[in-house]
């Protein structure tokens, strides 16, 4: 079975259609990357598959572990295992970076029967990843993501998921705004969580990310359809070439599906 | 105007049998003190929302309601009844029922020479002398009618004198209790604070109610900060929906005095809470912080009349605010810096979330300066719960109404981490968060949040 089994899928979000059927399988351990021009309704996927409630969806469906996904409110999509980098991390002041991480965690525990984590467990694993992430300890003690670099959030995101650990970890644009050095600290933090348990959506548009989290499968998607599929080589051709050929392919073709 | 002529009538019923049963005799300059009070608010009789302080707060409904005095005497309330509601790391908690000082049910410690507590009443019996070089100097009754009444009606409250240098790291619970009765009641708590030179402490006035009737709580507390006294003031509204609290804090701070007022409005059905500070003395800093949180029909208005009268002081107001339901929230600050208050450093911020389409704040900046020499600034937010901010908690498996609790807790935690770390602070910690909870649940996930409507937040900030 399948982790992640798209089938159909449409999606419109202020009467406008983003997502004009999309198939698409994920199994555990596969890391598969979307990419496509901007527009083309990467990051409304993105959205979808963690819940957002904004995007309606008017056609198809979507199974995670055989569960349906659309039918999940976001945290119980979280709790089952969906967890998504966000492109832009919300600012959230007044909550304590720490505090809010042990309150997720401890929900998905909570949701699963497991015991809830204290502070004083939850501090050595937490440092160790902090670690791991070349973090500064001191963005814990500060509220979430506030007044944090571009790089900074996108690590802290990256800390999130480590310590969630998640089935299906999904990076919207995780690249997007960062330096090399960010890049590469990311890169190590999600290479790290690659497991035969979990599988990856990687979602961006430029091939860079992918030199660093090389996946096993890239899905051009144009137009809120998928349009082409392939190994890792299909990113490379993508960044020599540009989105401008597949695009005019695109418009001539069937649509090709699936993987 | 002829209901205003009725109340007079009424209220002139009340004050003759006020004066009637009075425990406090041969103090002509008490006696002057009310029949003048008593004959200001005849003349000027309830504020109308005519008048430019009382736009956004009817009070037609205080003045046409027959309140009478409660009864005098033994109070039948035992010590179990007031569990829920004591503070157990007080350093001294003095219970009033009914605004009249319960000695049996307080927590008294005067063994230390440097502060003195006790009731108002029993001062003014006993040691008359210290209280009248303070009482009333400091409350303009010319200003507010209600001000006035109290005055007028003053008998029982506290008095707390904090001596010359003396620091209390505890703090100093005044715990004012009503009690339900058949016909509507008022009481007039009137508080003396009096903060030597160079002293310390802590003082938290909270009301609370035992049943639910109709009646009128309308206190008045002076507080006088001596040079380099620092006090904070804690004022804690958690009556019934059917309560009208009216609360004025006149605080009157010398040379380098530091003060921290805290406002919480919690409870009350119609509450107005004035704070009125005046920078007497140079150097003095002010911190006028307040948190009001409504649902239902509740009315919680704040105004603040903040007075620099002297140069190099500092004053920062800083109200939060969360209404839901029907609530009706009001922030009136007014801040007038006089001609010999150079350099004045005055801040003003008042932001808000409205929970609900019916919810409504009104704010409204006031500012008069005289001096030409001064750094004014204010600036308003309304707002509702950022859905991104809820998103982004709920898609790290967090429940709604968890999400929802924690960013109020947030929004509330900016009012927490102004007060000074300690009992005071837990204290109201502890009371937001409860009353976060009831709030939270009681607002289900069907607002605008989840259907992705763009955030509505209207915003303005001057630098004057």
């Amino acid at each position: 079975m399948s982790l992640l089994e798209i089938r159909n899928l449409h999606v419109a979000i202020g009467g406008g259609e983003i997502l004009k059927g999309i198939d698409l399988r994920v199994n555990p351990g596969e890391v598969h990357s979307i990419m496509g021009p901007n527009g083309s309704g990467k990051s409304t996927l993105a959205q979808v598959l963690s819940r957002r409630e904004a995007y309606k969806v008017t056609e198809g469906e979507v199974r995670f572990n055989g569960k349906d996904l659309l039918a999940m409110k976001p945290e119980e999509a979280a709790c089952e295992g969906v967890f998504m980098a966000f492109q832009y991390p919300v600012e959230i002041p007044g909550i304590g970076n720490t505090y809010f991480l042990r309150s997720a965690l401890n929900a998905i525990r909570k949701y699963h029967g497991d015991d809830e984590v204290d502070a004083i467990d939850f501090l050595p694993m937490f440092r160790e990843k902090l670690r791991f992430l070349e973090m500064d300890e001191k963005l814990m003690n500060r509220s979430v993501n506030e007044g944090f670099s571009g790089g900074e959030k996108k690590r802290n995101e990256i800390l999130q998921m480590a310590v969630l650990e998640p089935k299906l970890a999904i990076l919207d644009e995780t690249d997007s705004g960062l330096d090399i050095d960010a890049l590469r600290v990311v890169a190590k933090g999600v290479n790290a969580m690659r497991s035969p348990d979990r599988a990856m959506l990687v979602v961006t548009h430029y091939q860079r990310l992918l030199n660093h989290i090389v996946p096993d499968f890239v899905h051009v998607l144009v137009d809120g359809r998928i349009v082409r599929s392939g190994g890792p080589n299909l990113a490379l051709e993508l960044e020599e070439k540009g989105y401008g050929w597949i695009e005019g392919e695109a418009r001539q073709a069937v649509p090709v599906s699936g993987y | 105007m002829t209901t205003a002529i009725q109340y007079v009538g009424t209220y002139l019923e009340r004050f003759t049998e006020f004066q009637s049963r009075t425990r406090v005799e041969h103090l002509p300059w008490l006696h002057r003190l009310r029949e003048d009070a008593f004959a200001r608010f005849c003349a000027t009789g309830f504020p109308t929302t005519h008048d430019e302080d009382w736009r956004f707060t009817n009070v037609a409904a205080i003045a046409r309601t027959q309140f009478v005095l409660p009864p005098i005497g033994a109070v039948q309330i035992s010590g179990a009844d007031l569990q829920p509601w004591r503070m157990e790391e007080a350093a001294v908690e003095l219970v009033f029922i009914d605004g009249q000082f319960a000695p049996e049910l307080s927590m008294l410690d005067n063994a230390r020479r440097s502060t003195f507590v006790s009731g108002l009443e029993e001062t003014l019996v006993k040691h008359p002398e210290q209280l009248e070089p303070h009482l009333g100097r400091y409350l303009g009754i010319r200003r507010d009618p209600f001000s006035a009444l109290n005055t007028a009606f003053a008998a029982d409250g506290a008095f707390v004198h904090v001596g010359r240098g003396a620091i209390l790291e505890k703090p100093i619970h005044l715990l004012f209790v009503s009690r339900a009765y058949a016909v509507p009641t008022m009481i007039h708590p009137r508080n003396l604070l009096l903060f030597e030179e160079e002293s310390q402490a802590t003082v938290i006035e909270e009301y609370v109610s035992l049943g639910s009737s109709t009646m009128l709580c309308n206190s008045a507390t002076e507080l006088i900060a001596g040079d380099s006294a620092t006090a904070s003031h804690y004022m804690i509204e958690r009556e019934h929906t059917e309560a009208f609290n009216i609360s004025t804090l006149r605080i009157q701070q010398h040379r380098s005095a530091n003060v921290a007022s805290h406002s919480l409005l919690l409870g009350g059905g119609l509450v107005r809470n004035n704070v009125h500070p005046v920078l007497a003395g140079e150097g003095g800093e002010c911190l006028i912080n307040g948190l009001f949180i409504g649902d239902g029909g509740q009315h919680l208005d704040n105004y603040m009349y903040v007075e620099h009268a002297s140069p190099h002081c500092s004053s920062r107001q800083f109200y939060n605010g969360i209404l839901d339901g029907r609530a009706h929230g009001v922030f009136h600050g007014r801040i007038v810096v006089h001609k010999a208050a150079q350099k004045t450093d005055a801040k003003q911020t008042n932001r808000n979330l409205l929970l609900s389409d019916d919810a409504q704040i009104d704010t409204k900046p006031q500012l008069e300066i005289y001096a030409d020499d001064v750094k004014c600034t204010h600036g308003a937010t309304i707002g509702q719960i950022d859905p991104d901010a809820l998103f982004y908690l709920q898609s790290r498996g967090i429940d709604e109404m968890s999400a929802r609790r924690i960013l109020l807790l947030a929004f509330s935690g900016e009012c927490l981490e102004r007060m000074k770390p300690g009992p005071a602070r837990d204290h109201a910690e502890r009371l937001i968060r409860g009353h976060l909870l009831s709030v939270a649940s009681r607002s289900p996930g069907q607002n605008d949040v989840s259907h992705g409507e763009p955030v509505t937040e209207r915003s303005w900030e001057e630098v004057g």
